[in-house]
Formats: structure tokens, C-alpha cells, sequence
């Protein structure tokens, strides 16, 4: 522990932060080892434990140090990164993870097609080699962040005439090479948070491919599963979240309170905390080594909490309820559910059981993974991809 | 706040587990369900040290705390074995540690302690918050029945009744495996104990209600395991029912309840053994589990389909026993009403 304190105190004395450019900090940081120090030595890390990073985090903020924005680039941080490192080539990890940690080089993730969602395997975007090159077409959607990302993450069909699961193949995607066009996904709040991509004849070099040809389904697994880790979120205080919005509503209105809605709040605070605890208790299995499935739990929980207690917020703010606070096409950077009023927040919530996983997907892996049930039979899995009803 | 099982809680609960798999298997619980308490089973508990966990050495006690009395409860959930515990062990000797300065509450704490005798709180089972007064009939009270001494609340003073002074009549109960009786008291020799009566009391039911939400874990624990097994066995249609996804989803959603309902559960045993935060903790859980654990037996009879509906099928007793518990020490709506002023969530705002 003292060697990271130690680096942190040389990082600090060699780069004021008062004095030094943002972005130039974090460069220095990365190359300290001090951006994930989980990683290995030359790719930000130094191949220390995981639990130390929150040491290296709390003593630069408190020296005033410039962050990376991680929220503004989960997607490089959460997915894109954690497979390189797992997958990638070393000229792809010396490429690549420098500037999408500092948040110089944007990322996102091109997976979900219109045809294959929670079936991702169905996916059907093509990629045919053409010498040292791939040439890709197809059509991506629910991309966030597309419009502002240099790079992405992206698993295409290489091979049709083998069954589904084996004929993708992982690449990284130049959003910024022609052929690829993003355009804006308005949903049901009317904001514009995910993109449609359609990639037609977009040449990605060989170089660019992230493991073996046709591996691509058991690399964007790892791309998965750390995108659960990452919704099984942080500790949260009491009524943080959407529990406290809500319970804040009913404090600032006593004349709309009712005996029906009171009930129904406080079976909904129950829950909240309860969930609450349920993650805390998560956290501790984590820390005493012994993590157990309970993640999956989270995420039903959160989503369906998340829905029930926006409901009944716009339900019991009456005529104020009846109003929206802005249609216009929004085109936010990240998801904000306490900026806005009751009504994004309802609408909002109902993508929280669709995506990372809907939730019937999700009771489907916990039947089957953790209880141990029967799969439903199958009908797809041995069947050549080109072959698939769709 | 610790939320996980400790070693010694791992192999208390193995211990006790063994017990009762050895003891009060479901099928034995099933036959020998008319025939109240199991006298013997109770002794062994006591003898194990399992009746007087939350005691301290100095009264006679193991010298642990709730948290361990939770283990124990969550195992008994799991058996519904049919014992004094929540009566005798758990609402009875928390009074008497309240008032232990008391030399007469003393020494029963260490008869039962040594497992020589059996008590029981004389208030209705589903007494929560306020203090019933013992004067008169005191209709469905908990283990009374196996009970040798009665701890009953008059007035503010809590008092010991030898129960072969009092009229004790058992009564047919909804939950077989925790019979209830009737007691009256009237005109029989009583001993009163010193201290703040009331207080022991409720401290005694928010006690019993933390509890109670560890019993209703192991309730739920148990029937989503019998249910996910029989799935996994039960055929129609050419192929195990498990494997439909309309039953899937089922118990997916029980198997994520459970999830949260322990971490609830566990935070009430952990509050009552460092008390703090207490009130609200043992509100969250109590409100909680008995919801989880009523659609878990709910849901394990449904599931199990024609057998589910059978005598002969144990599923039963956990659907009585959860009801019973629903509304034992308060029904979730009464501690979310005792929820709402200590998390600033009242109904009608006070100036």
C-alpha cells in the first residue's frame, strides 16, 4: 500500500494539479500506473489488487486532481477496456488504452441489432475479408455515445454456414472511417440517448480484429459480464436513488398525500432499502472472497423498484402529473434521473427492464444457472446461422 | 454492519440443521402434527445451548447474541419443527433479560436456560407495539400450551404465573406447528417482577419480530428448494415442467425476493445484537419477509400442482405457518405504518 501512496505523492509533486493541463495529468497518471492499478505494469496499472484503486482515487481527488469523466466513457471503461486487455493483441492494448482511459478517444459498443437483441447470437451484420481487410455491412442499434465515439467495439458475422454461436467474430470499429453513418434514436421520452448505426462497406484492417476468427461470441462474454459488474453498481446511502426523489416528492406535497399512496410508498421504501442491503451484503461476499450469484438479483430488483416508484410519483402529483416537462429531441450524454421531472423519470425507467439484459433474460439465466432448471429445448443451436428462420 | 454468516453461525446452523433433519424431518412433523409441542426435540435444543443464545453467561445464557438466535430461527423456519422457541426463547426470555435485575427473573432465566422449564409471553401473537394488559382472557397466545410459567403483562408490571394456576386452553390454530391457547389468570397467585414492565414488553416484541423475519428466511428457503426440486422432476408434456418458462420465471422471481429478504433479515439480527438502528431495521424486515414468505409457500403449493393440495404433502405446513407468521408481531402493513414517522414518511404532516 505504501508504494502506491508513494507513487501517488510523485505523480502529484511532478504534475501540480493546479498548474497542470487536464488532460496532460491524466497522461502522466496512466503512465504512473495509477489509472487502474489492477492492469499491468505499461498499460496503466501495476498489476496491484483491485480494492486499491479507491485509495489512489480518494487521495487525488483530495489533492484536487482532474478526473476521467467515467461516467461520460463507461462504455470504454466498463467493456472495451476489460476486453482488450483480455483479448486484444499488445499493439492493441498499447493503442488503444491510453487514450480511452483518459477519455481522449471516445467508445461504444456496436452489438444489438434490430433482429437480434436478447438473441444476440441471431446477429446478422456481415464481415467478409478482402485482403488485409474486412468489409462490413449491416445495421446496429441502441448504440450510445456512436456520435461522439472514435472507436467501438463491434461482433459481426463472419461465417454464415456454421451455427450461430460459432461464426462471429470481434473487432474494433474506426466510427470515424466511411461507410459508417449514425443516426439519433429518439425513444418514448423524446430525447435522443442511443443511435442507430448502418455500417455499409466499412473497411476494418485485419489489425483491427480482436482474437480468432469466429471467437467473437465467447470474447463478448467477457464484454457482458462486465457490463453486469458494472449496473451491480457502488454502494449507495438510504434513500439514494430513485427511492429518495419519490420520498422527497411526498415530503414537499401533505395535501396530495392519501392513505392509499401512503401504503404504497412506504411498501415501495421497504423494498428500496431492503435492495439496499441486499447490494451491501453483495459487496461483503465480494470482499470476503466468496461471491456468490446473488448479482442477478440486483438488476430485477432495481428495474422493477425504479418503475414502481416513478409511477406512483407521477400518479400522486395529480395535475402536475398530467404535464411533461420537455419533448424536444435531447441528445444527453448520460442517463439523468433526478435532473428532470416525474415523467422522464417514469418513461426512463421503462427501458431499465430492457436493456443490459431484459428481465425475463435474466429470470431465464437465474433459473437455469443458479437453480439449476432445465433449458427449454432448442431448436436453433445446431442449425447452420444462414439456415435460421428470421 | 455485517450481513454475512460467520463461521461460529455456520456451524451452529450445521448443528442445529443435523438436529433437526435427524428430528423433525417434514414427513415426522406431518405425523405427529396433533400432537403439540415436541417435548423431547425442545429439550435437545435447550441442551445444545440453541434456547439461550442471546443470554448472557452472567444470567445463565450462552453469552452470544440475536444474530446466532436468528441462525437458529432460520433452521426452525426451514423444519417448521414445532417448538417453544419464539414463546419460550425468544418473547419470554427477552422480557426477563429486561428486567433481570429481578432476582425472581433471574432465576427463571437460568431454568430455562438448563432447559428445566418452558415459558410464554401472554399477549396475542399478533400483539405489536402497544401493550396488551393480561387481566381477563388472553385469546391466541404463542407456546402457551407447552409453557410451566407465564410472563403476563398487567398494568405495567410484568408478573409470573405458574401455568397450573392459570386456565390455559388450546385452542384449534391456522398454524399447527406453533399452536396458540387461550389463557385467563384470573384469581391465580402471581409474582411481580421489578422494573419498567412495559418497556421489557415491546422491547421483548420488536425482539420477536427481527426474529421472526430470519424464521420466515428459512420458511422460504425451503419452499423454493422443494419447489425447484420437484420441477426438475415432474414431467408433462414430454419433458421436465422446470424447463417452461412461465414456471421458470416463477421462481426466478422467488429465488430474487429470497435474495433481498435475507439481506433484510440478517440486518435485523445484526441491528438487535449492536443496537443500532433498531426500529427501523426490524420494521424493513418484518414488513418484508412475511410477504416473502407467504408468496414463497403461496407459490411452492401452486407450483406442485394436485400433490401441493394434499394432506400428505408437507407443503401445508409452511403455507399455515407462513399466514401465522404474517401476522404474528405486527402485519407488514402495521410496521409500515410504524415505519413512516422514523423515516420522516408520516401520512398527516405535524406542525
Amino acid at each position: 500500500m505504501s508504494e502506491i501512496q508513494d507513487r501517488v505523492a510523485a505523480l502529484l509533486a511532478a504534475n501540480d494539479p493546479a498548474t497542470t493541463d487536464r488532460l496532460e495529468f491524466l497522461r502522466a497518471r496512466f503512465d504512473a500506473g495509477l489509472a487502474w492499478v489492477h492492469f499491468p505494469v505499461g498499460l496503466g496499472g501495476m498489476a496491484a489488487p483491485r480494492d486499491a484503486q479507491p485509495v489512489v482515487d480518494q487521495a487525488l481527488a483530495a489533492a484536487g486532481a482532474p478526473d476521467n469523466s467515467p461516467r461520460r466513457i463507461g462504455i470504454g471503461l466498463g467493456m472495451a477496456a476489460p476486453t482488450i486487455l483480455a483479448h486484444g493483441t499488445d499493439e492493441q492494448r498499447l493503442r488503444f488504452l491510453r487514450p480511452l482511459w483518459t477519455g481522449e478517444e471516445v467508445w461504444c459498443q456496436l452489438f444489438s441489432e434490430p433482429g437480434a437483441g436478447s438473441d444476440l447470437a441471431a446477429l446478422g451484420t456481415r464481415a467478409r475479408r478482402d485482403g488485409d481487410d474486412w468489409v462490413v455491412t449491416g445495421q446496429k442499434v441502441w448504440t450510445s455515445s456512436a456520435h461522439n465515439a472514435r472507436w467501438a467495439i463491434l461482433v459481426a458475422r463472419t461465417d454464415p454456414d456454421v451455427p450461430k454461436h460459432a461464426g462471429i467474430t470481434y473487432f474494433v470499429c474506426d466510427m470515424t472511417a466511411p461507410g459508417v453513418d449514425v443516426r439519433p434514436l429518439r425513444q418514448i421520452t423524446g430525447e435522443a440517448e442511443f443511435n442507430e448505426v448502418f455500417l455499409t462497406d466499412v473497411r476494418i484492417p485485419d489489425a483491427h480484429r480482436v482474437g480468432e476468427v469466429g471467437a467473437g461470441w465467447r470474447i463478448a462474454q467477457t464484454t457482458l459480464m462486465n457490463e453486469r459488474v458494472a449496473i451491480g453498481g457502488r454502494p449507495v446511502p438510504r434513500e439514494g436513488g430513485m427511492v429518495g426523489v419519490v420520498a422527497d416528492t411526498w415530503r414537499a406535497h401533505p395535501e396530495r398525500r392519501t392513505a392509499a399512496t401512503h401504503d404504497r410508498l412506504l411498501e415501495l421504501w421497504v423494498e428500496s432499502e431492503a435492495l439496499r442491503l441486499a447490494g451491501i451484503r453483495l459487496r461483503q461476499q465480494l470482499a470476503a472472497g466468496s461471491p456468490g450469484p446473488e448479482g442477478s438479483a440486483m438488476k430485477l430488483g432495481f428495474a422493477r423498484l425504479a418503475q414502481a416508484l416513478s409511477g406512483l410519483e407521477v400518479e400522486f402529483l395529480a395535475e402536475d402529473g398530467l404535464r411533461y416537462d420537455d419533448w424536444t429531441q435531447r441528445r444527453p450524454a448520460m442517463v439523468d434521473f433526478t435532473g428532470r421531472d416525474a415523467g422522464y423519470r417514469y418513461l426512463r425507467a421503462k427501458g431499465n427492464s430492457i436493456e443490459g439484459g431484459t428481465s425475463e433474460v435474466l429470470r431465464n439465466i437465474i433459473a437455469e444457472r443458479v437453480l439449476g432448471l432445465p433449458t427449454e429445448p432448442r431448436v436453433d443451436k445446431d442449425v447452420p446461422w444462414k439456415d435460421l428462420p428470421r | 454492519m455485517n450481513l454475512l454468516y460467520t463461521d461460529i453461525e455456520e456451524d451452529l446452523r450445521a448443528s442445529v440443521a443435523d438436529l433437526l433433519s435427524d428430528r423433525a424431518a417434514p414427513a415426522t412433523v406431518l405425523a405427529r402434527i396433533e400432537s403439540g409441542a415436541d417435548t423431547a426435540l425442545w429439550g435437545e435444543l435447550a441442551r445444545m445451548g440453541a434456547t439461550s443464545l442471546h443470554v448472557s453467561e452472567g444470567l445463565g445464557g450462552q453469552g452470544a447474541g440475536y444474530r446466532e438466535t436468528a441462525v437458529v430461527a432460520e433452521e426452525l423456519g426451514r423444519s417448521v419443527a414445532p417448538v417453544p422457541f419464539l414463546g419460550s426463547a425468544v418473547l419470554a426470555t427477552a422480557v426477563l433479560t429486561h428486567l433481570a435485575d429481578d432476582p425472581a427473573a433471574r432465576a427463571l432465566l437460568g431454568r430455562l436456560a438448563r432447559g428445566e422449564t418452558t415459558a410464554a409471553l401472554v399477549v396475542p401473537l399478533s400483539s405489536w407495539e402497544s401493550v396488551p394488559d393480561g387481566r381477563g382472557l388472553v385469546r391466541s397466545v404463542a407456546d402457551a400450551a407447552a409453557a410451566d410459567v407465564l410472563v403476563v403483562p398487567v398494568a405495567g408490571v410484568v408478573h409470573l404465573v405458574d401455568a397450573r394456576d392459570a386456565v390455559v386452553t388450546p385452542v384449534t390454530s391456522l398454524d399447527q406447528t406453533r399452536p396458540i391457547a387461550d389463557v385467563d389468570i384470573t384469581g391465580a397467585p402471581t409474582t411481580p417482577l421489578a422494573g419498567p414492565g412495559d418497556d421489557a414488553v415491546r422491547a421483548a416484541l420488536v425482539a420477536g419480530a427481527g426474529i421472526l423475519a430470519s424464521e420466515q428466511v428459512g420458511l422460504a428457503q425451503w419452499c423454493l428448494d422443494t419447489t425447484v426440486a420437484y420441477l426438475k422432476e415432474r414431467h408433462q408434456f414430454g419433458r421436465p415442467v422446470g424447463s417452461f418458462q412461465a414456471l421458470k420465471h416463477r421462481v426466478a422471481d422467488l429465488w430474487q425476493s429470497l435474495v433481498v429478504a435475507r439481506a433484510a433479515a440478517r440486518h435485523a439480527a445484526d441491528a438487535l445484537t449492536t443496537g443500532v438502528d433498531v426500529d427501523i431495521a426490524v420494521s424493513v424486515a418484518k414488513s418484508l419477509c412475511s410477504t416473502a414468505a407467504v408468496r414463497a409457500a403461496e407459490e411452492c403449493v401452486q407450483l406442485h400442482g394436485g400433490i401441493g393440495m394434499t394432506w400428505e404433502h408437507p407443503a401445508h405446513l409452511y403455507l399455515k405457518r407462513a399466514k401465522a407468521d404474517e401476522i404474528a408481531l405486527g402485519t407488514p402493513g402495521r410496521h409500515r405504518a410504524t415505519l413512516a414517522p422514523l423515516v420522516d414518511l408520516p401520512l398527516q404532516s405535524t406542525p
